[in-house]
């Protein structure tokens, strides 16, 4: 026994909030596929209910006998919009609260999976599934939606990227927090055991357990042992927290994939962060020595915090898959509350950091009246730093109905709080208006 | 399956007796123990082994936090699994 080992891990639990953010259950539809809709959505709750029903039992089983949080238990399914196809119906928000019903039998506390793939087009499937979204969110609880719109090998569908403006603004007008489930992608992975943005692609497995670590506390707590040090020694540390907490994930997911007779699929090692003090991805930018994050500089701690977190989760796992980086999520981090409060954070900057990290402008409200094509020239920023740079990004952005710059919105449990946040005020409205695509860049030519 | 209980807190006599005579009521065997003061607390390991079932891993579990309480300490058990994966290639 190496007393100094145990009791870094004793720490890294207690005081410095390591946690197992999820372990997420990939479940195939395909085999759910009926031209009669009450059929198709029967069976997806009998194959749901069925394949996850131990799920959460094993998830609170395993967090005792390691010792370790496990903060969500999730599902992810099939894009509905390829499931629902076959029935011709006009709405499936039938498919949604079939979902949701599911979820709710057995207890976890998100599904994932109501999405759709239109990155080059729409089938008819799509067409139905984005209309229903705003219905779709507001009729159920736990129901999590996605849409891809873009993507490295494509390009960028603009028809999606205007009609999911109009989609967000609509939601919005039904109840706000609808778009803290819904999520827009360029190069969406299909196998992202993360919220809102999870759903199990068309190439996986029937059924598979993916796992998503957190842990942002123990890297800030690690880096308060280095300070003054050079960069080089700053990346190092975050590496090899960074493997450390990946070996926890890997033992976490094997164990859960094994008690419930799924394959273990991947760990997603996402620094993702939540509303607590000292759980936070801005006070680690500050302990590499910003003042606040928004500062010049954050972009470039950011970029070497996201790769040191990867290659240090890389070796440590078999099979290291999701998103794997940094999030940077507003409402969902103290710090980055406070950069906004204090001026120093703005949608600009935030746009300049997501080249760099994991994800995208992720829950960030803004003022309720702010104008459809806005929000889609939002949306084709973030897939144009997807496309041209080959990396995920995502737009979750939340207008609040009657809320103005400066005001606060509170979103509840993991989701946190957030400022309103400003905007640029000048209009995309006629380009967003002239649709179409934008080609696939000149580096996705690879064959 | 092996387990390491760790027990710290502030030093005071009996803590030693209070866990060990816990574990012997409850039939579990003592496979390892180290124990020192750490940053001014007294810091203990101890390698057990334990019953592989969930629910009495659970009861387990809850037991020692109730003693831990009562002796004024923090006690924690973990499958030994866990420790290896962190710190072991």
């Amino acid at each position: 026994m190496e007393t100094e080992k145990i009791m870094e891990t004793v720490r890294m639990v207690s005081e410095e909030k390591l946690d197992l953010r999820t372990i997420t259950m990939g479940i195939s539809l395909l085999d759910c596929i009926d031209s009669d809709s009450d059929r198709a959505c029967q069976k997806i709750y009998d194959k749901i209910t069925k394949k996850a029903k131990d799920l959460v039992r094993v998830g609170e089983e395993i967090e005792t006998e390691f010792g370790i949080p496990v903060a969500n238990k999730r599902i992810t399914v099939t894009p509905i919009s390829l499931i629902a196809a076959a029935s011709g119906d006009h709405d499936y928000v039938k498919y949604a609260l079939a979902l949701d019903r599911a979820a709710k039998t057995v207890g976890v506390d998100f599904i994932g999976g109501y999405s759709a793939l239109v990155q080059k087009g729409y089938q008819n499937g799509d067409k139905t599934l984005i209309k229903s979204l705003p219905e779709a969110l507001t009729q159920t609880d736990l129901v999590c939606a996605s849409v891809n719109v873009g993507s490295t090998r494509t390009g960028i569908n603009m028809d999606a990227v205007k009609e999911m403006g109009e989609v967000v603004k609509e939601a919005s007008e039904l109840d706000y927090m609808n778009n803290a489930k819904m999520v827009i992608f360029c190069n969406a992975v299909e196998d992202n055991p993360f919220m809102a943005g999870g759903f199990h692609g068309v190439g996986e497995s029937d059924v598979v357990i993916n796992c998503g670590v957190s842990g942002p506390g123990v890297v800030k707590a690690a880096l308060e042992k280095v300070k003054g040090e050079s960069m080089d020694v700053v990346a190092e540390t975050i590496k090899k927290t960074a493997f450390k907490v990946t070996r926890m994930g890997q033992l976490v997911g094997t164990t859960a994939a094994k008690r419930l007779g799924a394959k273990f699929g991947i760990v997603d090692l996402s620094l993702a962060p939540t509303a607590a003090i000292g759980d936070s991805i801005a006070e680690i930018l500050e302990e590499i020595g910003l003042s606040s994050v928004g500062a010049h500089g954050t972009t470039a701690a950011l970029a070497m915090l996201n790769d040191a977190v990867k290659k240090g989760g890389i070796m440590a796992c078999s099979h290291v898959g999701g998103l794997s980086g940094a999030f940077i999520p507003v409402s969902e981090d103290a710090g980055m509350i406070k950069a906004v409060n204090a001026g120093y954070l703005n949608v600009s900057k935030l746009e300049a950091m997501t080249a760099v990290c994991s994800v995208g402008l992720d829950m960030i409200a803004v003022p309720g009246d702010i104008e459809a094509s806005t929000i889609s020239g939002m949306i084709a920023d973030e897939a144009a730093i997807g496309m041209i740079n080959a990396k995920t990004t995502a737009v979750r952005v939340i207008p609040v109905p009657g809320k103005k710059v400066g005001d606060t919105v509170e979103f509840g449990g993991l989701l946190g709080y957030a400022p309103i946040m400003d905007v640029s005020h000048a209009s995309s409205a006629a380009m967003i208006s002239r649709g179409g695509t934008i080609p696939a860049p000149v580096h996705s030519f690879k064959n | 399956m092996r387990a390491i209980l760790t027990t710290i807190g502030k030093d005071k006599t009996g803590i030693i007796a209070g866990v060990s005579s816990y574990l012997a009521q409850n039939d579990i065997n003592i496979v390892d123990v180290s124990q020192t003061i750490m940053d001014g607390y007294f810091t203990m390991m101890m390698m057990v082994d334990v019953d592989d079932d969930a629910a009495d891993f659970e009861k387990l579990t809850q037991e020692l936090d109730a003693l831990g309480t009562k002796l004024g300490v923090d006690i924690n058990i973990r499958n030994q699994e866990m420790y290896d994966a962190m710190h072991q290639l």
